[in-house]
């Protein structure tokens, strides 16, 4: 159990250095800056395999979809196509205005980092999504929201994920 | 195996009792890793020697394996039952959201037991059994419009499954699908009528758990090993790009394709029915089964306008499959692929096995035109070749079964021909319909010998197509059990038949081995023989024997790419595999 935490630990310490993310500072960008974003590019494209909700999962070193930030799911029924449901990185994230205790802070470039020290599983930010991305930790009682890492797309076989740019000229206001 | 590891949770459900419980069967695991390993032992557990498959005393057991919700391509479910079409050892292979949603449900298998008197569905959501009823949704029209409801009803969209039978599940066709997720299938060997004797409609499990591994960082790396492998290697893309109906033309070419009851091995209408007009033309969309990035199901879009009224359509979406292409369109001598889709759309909606179906209505067919059987038998219906109107009464007429001709043909061909004669023509081997190859006695030896007298127990068209001359019938054998031996390995993981090519031994010590299961490449091909064995022992117990086994005369009347057949060498192959599986199963008989 100990080595668990330890990799959960790990995992989430390479994505703040990957990604620069810095929690708790002024999320404003200043020009010039360019920041990742997760992107549905073609939904038409997807054929349900689900191997990126897996890979997000793995994240932690683990298998199944406990975990998962991100949801393939069909349109009612397999014919009609699929919809992935995943954080898109809200410039101004409803999820965070709603949070009683500032565990979602804005992340640089759109959408929140969970402080899990702060959150005190209310679920007020599931609730406020509209479109259903922040998923539930059954096991910790904490959301689940996705870091925008990328580790998803490496798995998309049929190019319905990628990573976007996303500059400062198109963010700010 | 790591402890606690929820593959060794075996959930049993008491219909008639209407309760369920959980057993830890780490002594099953352990041993047979899981899937048709694991199945094998519960259903000779469990299921009464000599008891009417389509009584309470037979059961339904599902069981997935360790790499589960863990691997890519490991995504198939094992169901093993006594089979209603062949009075023996049945078992079937499903993908879709099946085995994840168990897996990630909680359990490693599980058993049904009992029967309901009532028609009811059974809701398992994250390991939680829930009985509902059913009353209202038995006998709906189309199994299509059945989880159309359930989806609506039941929670966990995107991580569960919905099985559910049609029609002829209901009413005890003996080769009765079950559905899930509308496009794939317990396709053969009747498990849909054991469904229907219980008066279980559906089954809808949901869950989304998260599995352990043992060694983090050996699993990431043999997973990305095996990722890589699946979306570069050639030998995958094939059934991403066009599908299994590939093999239409490709078989048509070598003169392999049985055509119109195997009365040729080539068609007129390959073109019309080949994987490359379908996928030119109708091509809608492409599926996955969960966890597999290969996504080889292909939905066909058919659009036809009603005849009531001007600028009024519909447009299905009907999956084809080169199986059900051989039995539905080739066999039929369908001169149409939109005449196939319509025919596919009717099977799916009734909830026949599509393979079984189309061998019976050629056998219909032939036996028509050949006055052995006339209009009194068919209720004024006249069959003959490409003749969708014809087929789509027969089978409404198979499933309603008006008269005793039809409640024959429910049970099989080999059934209604031992009944009314046309015995040389009529397509079964073990009382299974003949799979869509032609290749030579590979194949049929293949099917005959075969636990399930599938085509997937050994391919033995692949021997066929590998080999330049017929190999000796010791020679032949030896092959076709081994290759039957290592497959029961992959079907205990359960890894997708498909990726065959990708999984061997190597691969697979290692994917066991992140996960905590420590077995020697020796160790599993010894396995794969024991478990071979012991469903053998099953069938024995239940009265099969090899040298009973009718051989139609038609295969030796059509020639194969690797020329006439004949019956002499079948029968000598026949006779050496008894051998070789007596006497593996007298070996276990002792070690037991």
């Amino acid at each position: 159990m100990k080595n668990r935490s330890f990799y959960r630990y790990l995992s989430f310490v390479f994505f703040l250095q990957k990604y620069s993310i810095e929690v708790g500072k002024d999320h404003e960008l200043s020009k010039g800056e360019i920041w990742m974003r997760l992107s549905v590019v073609d939904v038409e494209r997807c054929v349900g395999c689900q191997s990126c909700m897996f890979a997000c999962a793995r994240r932690y070193g683990e298998g199944g979809l406990a975990k998962s930030c991100i949801m393939i799911r069909s349109r009612g029924g397999m014919s009609r196509g699929f919809t992935v449901v995943v954080c898109r990185a809200c410039e101004d994230p409803p999820c965070a205005k709603v949070c009683p205790t500032d565990a979602l802070k804005p992340r640089k470039g759109g959408g929140v980092i969970l402080i899990p020290s702060l959150c005190i599983g209310c679920g007020h930010c599931k609730e406020e999504c509209v479109i259903g991305a922040i998923f539930w930790d059954e096991e910790n009682n904490k959301p689940l929201i996705c870091a925008h890492c990328g580790y998803c797309v490496q798995y998309c076989p049929h190019g319905v994920l990628k990573m976007e740019e996303r500059s400062v000229e198109y963010a700010e206001k | 195996m790591p402890k606690n590891d929820p593959i060794s949770n075996v959930l049993y459900i008491d219909l008639g009792k209407k309760r369920y419980w959980v057993v830890r069967r780490e002594d099953l695991f352990e041993k047979y890793i899981g899937g048709t390993g694991v199945a094998t032992k519960l259903l000779l557990e469990e299921c009464s020697e000599g008891c009417d498959p389509l009584s309470p005393e037979n059961p339904i057991i599902f069981a997935v394996g360790p790499l589960n919700g863990l691997f890519p391509l490991a995504s198939k479910t094992v169901a093993m039952f006594k089979s209603p079409h062949t009075g023996n050892l049945g078992e079937s292979h499903c993908g879709g959201r099946s085995a994840t949603a168990i897996r990630l449900t909680g359990y490693g298998a599980i058993v049904i037991k009992g029967a309901s008197s009532t028609p009811v569905y059974i809701a398992i959501h994250d390991g939680k059994v829930f009985f509902r009823s059913a009353e209202t949704l038995w006998g709906i029209r189309s199994a299509y419009t059945v989880g159309r409801i359930l989806r609506e009803k039941e929670k966990g969209r995107g991580i569960r499954t919905i099985m559910r039978i049609g029609r002829a599940g209901e009413n005890l066709v003996s080769y009765a699908c079950v559905m899930t997720e509308t496009y794939r299938h317990f396709g053969r060997l009747g498990l849909g009528a054991v469904f229907g004797s219980k008066k279980l409609k559906a089954i809808v499990i949901s869950g989304k758990s998260s599995l352990p591994v043992k060694d983090k960082a050996s699993y990431m790396k043999i997973y990305d090993e095996i990722y890589r492998l699946v979306t570069t290697s050639p030998l995958m893309k094939k059934y991403h790009d066009l599908g299994t109906p590939e093999n239409v033309m490709v078989l048509n070419r070598e003169k392999g394709l049985p055509t119109q009851n195997l009365q040729k091995a080539t068609s007129e209408y390959a073109e019309e029915l080949s994987g490359e007009n379908f996928a030119e033309n109708f091509l809608g969309r492409r599926l996955a089964c969960s966890h597999c990035p290969v996504g080889c199901i292909h939905l066909a879009a058919l659009r036809e306008p009603y005849e009531d009224e001007p600028y009024f359509y519909k447009t299905s979406m009907i999956s084809y499959d080169y199986e059900p292409i051989y039995s539905l369109g080739i066999m039929l001598g369908m001169k149409k692929a939109r005449d196939y889709l319509k025919l596919m759309d009717e099977v799916e909606s009734l909830g026949l096995d599509a393979m079984s179906t189309g061998v019976i209505l050629a056998w219909v067919t032939e036996a028509f035109e050949k006055g052995v059987i006339d209009t009194c038998k068919t209720k004024g219906v006249k069959p003959s070749w490409g003749d969708l109107e014809s087929y789509t009464k027969i089978l409404h007429f198979i499933v309603e079964q008006p008269n005793d001709f039809y409640r024959g043909l429910a049970r099989g061909v080999e059934f209604v021909s031992r009944k009314y004669g046309g015995e040389d023509f009529a397509l079964s081997f073990g009382r299974n319909e003949m799979p869509g190859y032609h290749t030579g006695p590979g194949a049929h030896v293949g099917y005959l010998i075969g636990a399930r007298h599938s085509h997937l127990d050994c391919a033995g068209y692949s021997i066929d197509r590998k080999s330049e001359n017929v190999p000796t019938p010791e020679s032949l054998v030896k092959r076709l059990i081994e290759e039957e031996r290592w497959r029961q390995v992959l079907s205990s993981l359960v890894i997708c038949f498909f990726a065959r090519n990708i999984y061997k031994p190597e691969i697979v010590t290692k994917a066991l081995e992140a996960v905590g299961f420590y077995f020697s490449q020796e160790g599993l091909k010894t396995l794969g023989k024991e478990i071979h064995s012991l469903k053998y022992k099953f069938k024995l117990r239940e009265g099969f024997k090899i040298e009973e086994l009718r051989i139609p005369k038609r295969i030796f009347e059509t020639p194969t790419p690797l020329g006439f057949m004949s019956e002499d060498y079948i029968r000598i192959a026949l006779k050496k595999a008894e051998e070789l599986i007596l006497s593996s199963v007298e070996e276990i008989s002792q070690k037991d």
